[in-house]
C-alpha cells in the first residue's frame, strides 16, 4: 500500500494533467466563439466535446515531416523538451495535502528552474528548423522568456518572505488566515504577467507571432511534433493556473467544499482568464514588450520585494 | 492600462451577447427571392418549354458552363435537343438570365447542391426543366411576339395582331 500510493499519485497527475491540457483545446475554442458571439466547436459529440478526440486523432494521423535542411536531432528532441520541464514541474505542485508527488522543500525554486529550461525548447526548435521566420522566432523567444523569467523569481519573493519558505505546502498553508493575493497584490499582477510571458499566449505571443513570422519557431514543424508544442503550450497555461491558485489564492483551502475542488475552481478560474486576455489584447510591438518588462516591470518587483520585507521586519 | 482593463471588461460582457451564427443545417439563412442559386429553365404558363435555343446563355457564359443544342419541333419552333450546365463551372453571374430574351433560364434561391462526385455536378436538361414559369408567372414569350413556324411568318394567322416594326418603333 505505502509503496503503490505515490506510483498511483504519479499515474494520476500524469493523466489528468494531460488531459485537461488537451480539454483546453475545446474550452479555448468554446470560449473564444462565446466572446467572439460565436458557437465554435459543437457538433462533434455532446457540446462539441469530442472534438478534441478528433483533433488527436487528425494530429496523429497526420505526416511528420522532418525538412531535410534542418537539424535533424535537436529537431526531434526540442518539442520534447518543453512538455518534460512543465510535467517536470507538476511534481512539486501540491493539489491537496495528501495529493502531491514529491513534497519538495524547494519547489518553488523548482519550477523557476524548470521553466528556465523550457527556454531551451523554443530556442532549439527556431535555431534546428534552419528557417529564418523560425529563428526569429527562437530568437523573440530567448529575449523574452529570459527577460520576464527575472522578474517572475522576483515578484514571487514577496510570498516567500511572508511564508518563510519555498515549499509548496507549507505557502498553501500559510493563508489559513489571508490568502495572499491580498498583501501580494502586486506580485500577483506581477506573476500573473510574468506567468503569460512564460507561456507565449496572446499577449505576448510575439514567439509565434503568426501574423509576422508565419508561426515562429514552430513554423516547420507538423504532426505529433508539433502537437507537442501545442500540448506544451497548454499544460503550460494549466500549470501557471495552477500555480497562481497555489501561491496567492490558497490552494486547496476554501469552505464547505472539498480541497481538491476548491483547487480546481481556482485554477479553471485562471484557465478561462488566460483565455480571455487572449480574446480581447493585441499583441504589442517587440521594443514595447522589452521595455516594460525591464523599464516597469522590474523595478515593479523589487520595489515589492523592499516594501514587504520592510513590513515583514517593523511586524516582528 | 486603464484602456486595457476596459477592453478586458467588454469582451468579458460579450458573453451575454446573443450569436449571430446561424446553426446552418438546422436553421438556413433567408436568401432573397432574386438571389443567384440554382439554375433553372422554366416553362410558360400554358406548360411549354420557352428555352428556344438561340444560345445567348452559353455565348454571355463567362466560364463557358452551358452547353446546348438547339433543334426544330415539326411545326419549325426551336427548342434545345439537349441543355447542359456543368455546375462544378458556373460561378453563378447571372449573365444568362440576363442574356435570355425569353425568360427560360432563371437563378433560384438555391445553394444546397454539394455532390461526392463531380460527375453528378452536371445537370442535364430533364435536371434543369422545371413544371412552373419561375419568376415571371404571366409572361409568355409566344403570345408576345407572335410564332413564326413553316408556312405561316408573323401576324400572318386569322385575328393575329400585326408585329410591331422596331425598326420605325421611335420614341
Amino acid at each position: 500500500m505505502t509503496s503503490f500510493y505515490p506510483i498511483a499519485i504519479i499515474i494520476g497527475v500524469l493523466i489528468v494533467a494531460l488531459s485537461i491540457a488537451s480539454g483546453l483545446i475545446w474550452l479555448e475554442r468554446r470560449l473564444l466563439a462565446l466572446w467572439q458571439d460565436r458557437y465554435g466547436p459543437n457538433r462533434v459529440g455532446p457540446f462539441g466535446l469530442l472534438q478534441v478526440v478528433a483533433d488527436m486523432i487528425k494530429i496523429f494521423t497526420k505526416e511528420d515531416w522532418i525538412p531535410p535542411f534542418a537539424d535533424k536531432p535537436v529537431f526531434v528532441f526540442a518539442p520534447a523538451i518543453i512538455v518534460v520541464t512543465v510535467l517536470m514541474t507538476f511534481a512539486v505542485l501540491p493539489i491537496t495535502p495528501r495529493i502531491i508527488v514529491t513534497n519538495l522543500n524547494i519547489g518553488l525554486l523548482f519550477f523557476l528552474a524548470m521553466s528556465s529550461l523550457g527556454v531551451y525548447s523554443v530556442v532549439l526548435a527556431g535555431w534546428s528548423s534552419n528557417n529564418k521566420y523560425s529563428l526569429l522566432g527562437g530568437v523573440r523567444a530567448a529575449a523574452q522568456m529570459l527577460s520576464y523569467e527575472v522578474f517572475m523569481g522576483l515578484s514571487l519573493m514577496g510570498v516567500v518572505v511572508l511564508t518563510g519558505s519555498f515549499d509548496l505546502s507549507k505557502i498553501v498553508e500559510a493563508q489559513r488566515k489571508m490568502w495572499f493575493v491580498i498583501p501580494q497584490f502586486v506580485g500577483f499582477v506581477l506573476f500573473l504577467i510574468a506567468g503569460l510571458a512564460e507561456t507565449r499566449r496572446l499577449p505576448f505571443d510575439l514567439p509565434e507571432a503568426e501574423s509576422e513570422l508565419v508561426a515562429g519557431y514552430h513554423s516547420e514543424y507538423s504532426g505529433m511534433k508539433f502537437g507537442m508544442f501545442f500540448v506544451g503550450e497548454y499544460l503550460g497555461v494549466t500549470l501557471i493556473s495552477a500555480l497562481i491558485a497555489v501561491l496567492f489564492l490558497g490552494g486547496w483551502l476554501g469552505p464547505c467544499l472539498p480541497p481538491i475542488i476548491w483547487f480546481f475552481i481556482k485554477m479553471f478560474l485562471f484557465i478561462c482568464f488566460f483565455i480571455l486576455l487572449r480574446a480581447s489584447l493585441p499583441r504589442p510591438r517587440f521594443d514595447q514588450l522589452m521595455s516594460w518588462g525591464w523599464k516597469l516591470m522590474l523595478p515593479l518587483a523589487l520595489a515589492n520585494i523592499l516594501v514587504t520585507g520592510a513590513v515583514v521586519l517593523a511586524h516582528r | 492600462m486603464l484602456s486595457l482593463l476596459r477592453t478586458i471588461w467588454d469582451v468579458l460582457l460579450h458573453t451575454f451577447h446573443h450569436r449571430v451564427t446561424v446553426q446552418y443545417p438546422e436553421q438556413k439563412a433567408y436568401l432573397a427571392p432574386r438571389y443567384r442559386g440554382r439554375i433553372i429553365l422554366s416553362r410558360d404558363p400554358d406548360g411549354g418549354e420557352r428555352c428556344v435555343g438561340c444560345y445567348l446563355c452559353a455565348a454571355v457564359c463567362p466560364v463557358d458552363c452551358i452547353a446546348l443544342q438547339a433543334t426544330e419541333d415539326k411545326n419549325g419552333r426551336r427548342f434545345p435537343e439537349w441543355f447542359r450546365i456543368n455546375f462544378s463551372r458556373c460561378i453563378f453571374c447571372g449573365f444568362c438570365e440576363d442574356a435570355c430574351p425569353t425568360y427560360a433560364i432563371q437563378l433560384t434561391p438555391d445553394v444546397e447542391m454539394s455532390e461526392y462526385h463531380r460527375q453528378n455536378m452536371i445537370y442535364e436538361k430533364e435536371h434543369l426543366l422545371i413544371d412552373g414559369p419561375g419568376k415571371y408567372p404571366g409572361y409568355n414569350y409566344w403570345r408576345v411576339c407572335g410564332v413564326a413556324i413553316r408556312g405561316k411568318d408573323k401576324a400572318e394567322a386569322e385575328h393575329e395582331a400585326p408585329v410591331t416594326d422596331l425598326h420605325t418603333l421611335m420614341p
